[in-house]
């Protein structure tokens, strides 16, 4: 196997992971800040997704439909965190896993009441389009490169945002110390409406931007979301920094293992043998990754110990 | 509004009309269905134990049902292939008996808990919660690519396997079978949360550090629970696969745990009815609204927000006057 | 349109109750993310009964959501409840094998639209079961075939890591004369092929042959067309499906696919059938339409020769299988699965719309690999 595969396989990994990155900073955002387990984030994904493909259809233009995508999945954020979402914040985990659980059933077959059951189109913008060269000879394609740019790019958006603004104090108070925020005199369902539309809009920016290559259908949003909880865990609930470390973590195994494990167990296995032993085993890998930094770390890598 | 002894007693003996009353009218798709709602409770009540007894939220229960919906499928594929399981050291043949295939998939999912247990309870919280799901995506994962007992596809097993005394394949009698287990079990977990056992594990789960005055252990009271609760489970999974005459690794699918947990929450956790009331409004829903709709899933979803909004502590807790023994 | 389809199901259902010769129940996919496919049979299967202008068969439609165990639920309504003489509609395999084994034994008559399992077509195939679609295993066949013929001699090959995956690229290397220059067994339901991508890239191989129903597809095909690389892609007709195709877009452009039917077969019933299809629904059918059109028009075939009360003479009359196939020429081999050509297609656009044109024959009346295992006469 030669360095440039690899190369090219490392950057495959990182790609996925800032995108897992996108979905998991809303995720332990919203736990961090209000305590609250979203299993609905998946649907923001979608809804994201299907904004994007909508409006890049009427209008042609990529920017727009990630606009579009922002801010669709930014409102459905907002509103649900105003109807629902609001009423939960008291009450244990389970009627949190119970009311998610319900509203991934209202947004899933609601978008596909809207849109249909076919899935729909949405393409790579021209100026983003095929591969280019990078130093040492590697075809890498551009969109790929370009979607680890906006992945950091958010990164650091999210850490300023954090460390630099008013907002981000709050944020970090929040997490600290609920009672203590509202006694300071912050609006403190303006800040809870404020972030979770801040995480909707952030999976739904992913949802976009991954939809344009590949399938934007309905259910897109679950497999994202396992492993988003899987990268919040990994890093530490409620933790940025945590929810980076754990997305890149997350995203190289996968995109490794499924490469090298079957490798690995060719060295000594029969052929056939090696592969479906490999594929079985890369499949598990994130979870075992997983498994065995909570058996570690009970509280994730960057999770404030209890 | 009644006291929840009676709302319990009402329930089963509903439970129990419903499918007496098909038998005799010829209706037995009814039937059918009152068993799934039996064995959908009894995975629930398996649950219900870890969660509602033991505080332990786990989103991993799918895998001891399938354990033992597995366990069923792969003693009964042999039984009815004529060949040989082989385990390594030595082999054995397949069984078509329920009592031995139930024994086996209580001790696989033992076995399985054990670990699961001992790993995950050095974690809490939502820490527990991700963990145990990521161990039932292993699951998950592993079996759709064991392609001895047919990976995906899963395993058909034509014919229902045998009770001593009955036939399973008449619907009111599997139904007999399965009710008894759902009563025995219920009865047994109503016997544990009144045993000292019982009691610590209900002061670990609220006041953990008084139970660590006394010189008890909470986590091992929570693993002595998490390791009953899988049991239950799987031996729910076990008469589930016989239900069916089918096993597939959706049994290990994180959807499944989840809606096992929906049972539990949705009937009231801790409660001891709570989830037979949940398998039983959330199967009445889903026969109901899929023969109106073809987007039922919203209204289905609607209904749970509205349940959760209005009925804390679940529908037995809306109905019953008294706390309960763990409102 | 469709609801009122259903709705009209419906109401001639309890309309002609009293009345009705045969009674049909269609289990299938009809909300999630397989939903598309479950659709197309439906309404191909509706439209062909309508056109039929029988008022004595009723057809009971019930949504599977594509979970097994909702599935055998559904059969034994069908079975206990509903009583009905024939089952039909299941899209996945693993679907057809948790319901056909037990509702076949039952003395139910299955007709498979979609699915075709290996382990129904040899030693478990049964008389009450037949398969109006294909044996899961042709379509890849055609295309190994087609890839001797195009002149490959290295493919590479990918599918996902479960059974119909692992048939699909044994019945690939069945037919295929060339090597093959390496072999992936992705996870069931991935959405990423960056990496796979990569190591075609970095093979040495002319040809690249996948099979990834569904999104899984779409999402390989345009990831594959970004990336640059330029071998010829080949596969079978799921990925390439008249609702898939407009997802997908350009990027499948110029691919070629094996399928056993297209829009454009010239014989009277399908360029009927094409026409009638856009008519009723708005849009152009689906190799899954096709077959939901001609596994009604088989059973409306067989309801013209005997009564479905008559086991042994139904069941000729269905295995004769003169109907007018949308393919053309259809028979069925001893094992009740189709002996059929696959054709091999290419991706074109017509005006605004992504569809297939037939490119000429992959295999010529081919019968599946299991058919002598199976013992029927």
């Amino acid at each position: 196997m030669s360095t440039v595969l690899i190369i090219e396989q490392i950057l495959n990994g990182l790609q996925f992971g800032v995108m897992l990155f996108l979905m998991a900073a809303g995720l332990t955002l919203i736990f961090g800040v209000m305590g609250l387990i979203n299993l609905a984030h998946g649907s923001f994904y979608m809804i994201g997704a299907f904004a994007a493909a909508a409006v890049a259809a009427l209008t042609g233009s990529f920017v727009l439909a990630l606009v579009a995508a922002l801010i669709a999945a930014a409102l459905a954020g907002a509103l649900v965190e105003m109807t629902v979402i609001r009423r939960l914040y008291a009450t244990d985990h389970l009627d949190q896993v119970l009311a998610t659980f319900a509203l991934i059933l209202v947004f899933s077959e609601g978008t596909r009441w809207i849109f249909g059951s076919f899935p729909l189109f949405l393409d790579i913008p021209e100026f983003l389009s095929g591969p280019i060269t990078l130093p040492g000879g590697i075809a890498y394609p551009l969109y790929r490169l370009a979607l680890i740019i906006v992945g950091l790019l958010v990164a650091v958006f999210l850490w300023a945002l954090i460390e630099k603004t008013r907002l981000g104090i709050q944020i970090r108070a929040g997490e600290n110390d609920r009672e203590m925020i509202a006694a300071l005199g912050v609006d403190i369902s303006r800040l809870y409406t404020m972030v979770f539309a801040l995480g909707a809009a952030l999976a739904g920016l992913a949802g976009a931007l991954v939809g344009a290559i590949q399938s934007v259908q309905v259910g897109m949003g679950e497999p994202v979301l396992i492993l988003a909880f899987v990268v919040i865990v990994i890093g530490g609930i409620g933790s940025i920094k945590g929810a980076f470390i754990g997305a890149l973590l997350v995203g190289l195994t996968d995109t490794l293992g499924g490469i090298f494990l079957p490798e690995v167990f060719k060295l000594f296995m029969e052929h056939s043998a090696a592969t479906t032993i490999g594929s079985s085993l890369a499949s598990m890998a994130i979870y075992i990754l997983m498994s065995a930094v909570l058996i570690l770390r009970p509280t994730g890598l960057f999770g404030a110990s209890q | 509004m009644m006291s929840e002894r009676y709302l319990n007693a009402g329930v089963l003996i509903a439970l129990l009309i419903v499918p007496i009353w098909a038998h005799l009218a010829d209706a037995p798709y009814t039937i059918t269905l009152a068993t799934r709602v039996a064995i959908l409770a009894l995975a629930a009540v398996g649950l219900n134990i870890a969660l509602g007894l033991g505080g332990l939220v786990s989103l991993g229960h799918a895998v001891f049902f399938g354990i033992g919906g597995y366990a069923m499928g792969v003693l009964a594929h042999h039984a009815q292939t004529y060949t040989a399981l082989d385990l390594g050291i030595f082999t054995v043949d397949g069984t078509k008996s329920m009592p031995i295939i139930w024994l086996v998939a209580v001790g696989t999912s033992a076995v399985a808990a054990v670990i699961i247990g001992a790993l995950s309870l050095r974690t809490s919280g939502v820490y527990f919660i991700m963990i145990t799901l990521a161990f039932g995506q292993m699951f998950y994962y592993f079996a759709i690519s064991w392609s001895t007992y047919g990976g995906e596809d899963g395993l058909s097993i034509y014919l229902r396997n045998d009770f001593p005394g009955l036939n399973t394949l008449i619907p009111i009698q599997f139904f007999a079978i399965c009710f008894a287990v759902l009563s025995l079990v219920l009865l047994l977990q109503a016997g544990v949360s009144r045993s000292a056992f019982g009691l610590a594990l209900n002061a670990a789960r609220q006041a953990p550090t008084r139970v660590e005055a006394v010189g008890l252990n909470p986590k091992r009271l929570q693993f002595v629970a998490f390791i009953l609760s899988a049991t239950i489970t799987g031996l729910a999974g076990a008469l589930f696969a016989d239900l069916n005459r089918f096993v597939s690794p959706s049994m290990f699918s994180w959807q499944f745990s989840g809606e096992i947990m929906v049972f539990v929450i949705l009937g009231g956790v801790g409660r001891l009815c709570g989830p037979v009331v949940g398998a039983a409004v959330f199967v009445l829903l889903e026969h109901v609204l899929g023969g109106l709709t073809e987007f039922w899933h919203i209204y289905l979803g609607l209904i749970l927000l509205i349940i959760v909004q209005f009925a804390r502590g679940g529908i037995v807790g809306l109905l019953a006057t008294d706390r309960g023994q763990h409102g | 349109m469709k609801t009122w389809l259903l709705a009209s199901a419906a109401i001639a259902l309890h309309a002609s109750a009293a009345f009705a010769d045969l009674k049909v129940g269609m289990i299938t996919t009809l909300s999630g993310g397989g939903a598309s496919l479950g659709l197309d049979v439906r309404d191909g299967f509706m439209l062909a009964i309508e056109q039929s202008g029988r008022d004595d068969i009723e057809v009971v439609i019930e949504d599977d959501q594509r979970k097994p165990d909702v599935a055998v639920q559904l059969s034994d309504k069908m079975i206990q409840s509903e009583r009905v003489d024939v089952m039909t509609g299941i899209i996945w395999s693993n679907l057809a094998m948790a319901v056909v084994p037990a509702a076949v034994h039952q003395d139910v008559i299955y007709l498979s639209p979609n699915a075709g399992p290996s382990a129904l077509a040899g030693k478990g195939c049964h008389a009450n079961y037949f398969n109006i679609a294909w044996q899961n295993d042709n379509l890849h066949e055609g295309a190994g075939a087609y890839a001797n013929t195009a002149g490959y001699g290295n493919s590479f090959v990918l599918s996902p890591n479960y059974p119909a995956g692992k048939d699909a690229i044994t019945g690939y290397k069945r037919y295929f004369e060339g090597d093959v220059s390496g072999e992936i067994y992705t996870k069931l339901g991935q959405t990423d092929y960056a990496a796979e991508i990569a190591q075609i890239r970095a093979s040495d191989a002319d040809s690249v042959f996948f099979f990834l129903p569904g999104g899984m597809g779409i999402s390989f095909l345009k990831q594959y067309a970004d990336s640059g690389l330029d071998l010829p892609v080949i596969g079978p007709a799921f990925s390439f499906d008249q609702g898939i195709l407009q997802a997908v877009g350009d990027a499948a452009l110029g691919v070629v696919n094996t399928s056993q039917w297209n829009k454009d077969l010239g014989n009277p019933t399908n360029v009927a059938f094409v026409e009638s299809f856009q008519e009723a629904f708005g849009r152009l059918p689906s190799l899954y339409a096709s077959q939901g059109f001609d596994t009604a028009n088989l059973l409306i075939s067989a309801l013209e020769k005997a009564p479905v009360s008559d086991a042994d003479a139904f069941r000729a009359a269905l295995k004769a299988a003169e109907f007018d196939s949308t393919r053309g020429k259809f028979a069925f081999g001893s094992n009740n699965h189709p002996v059929q050509t696959i054709y091999a297609r290419e991706v074109v656009k017509e005006g605004d719309v992504f569809t297939n044109k037939t490119l000429g024959v992959a295999l010529e009346n081919h019968a599946d690999f299991y058919a002598a295992d199976c013992p029927l006469p």
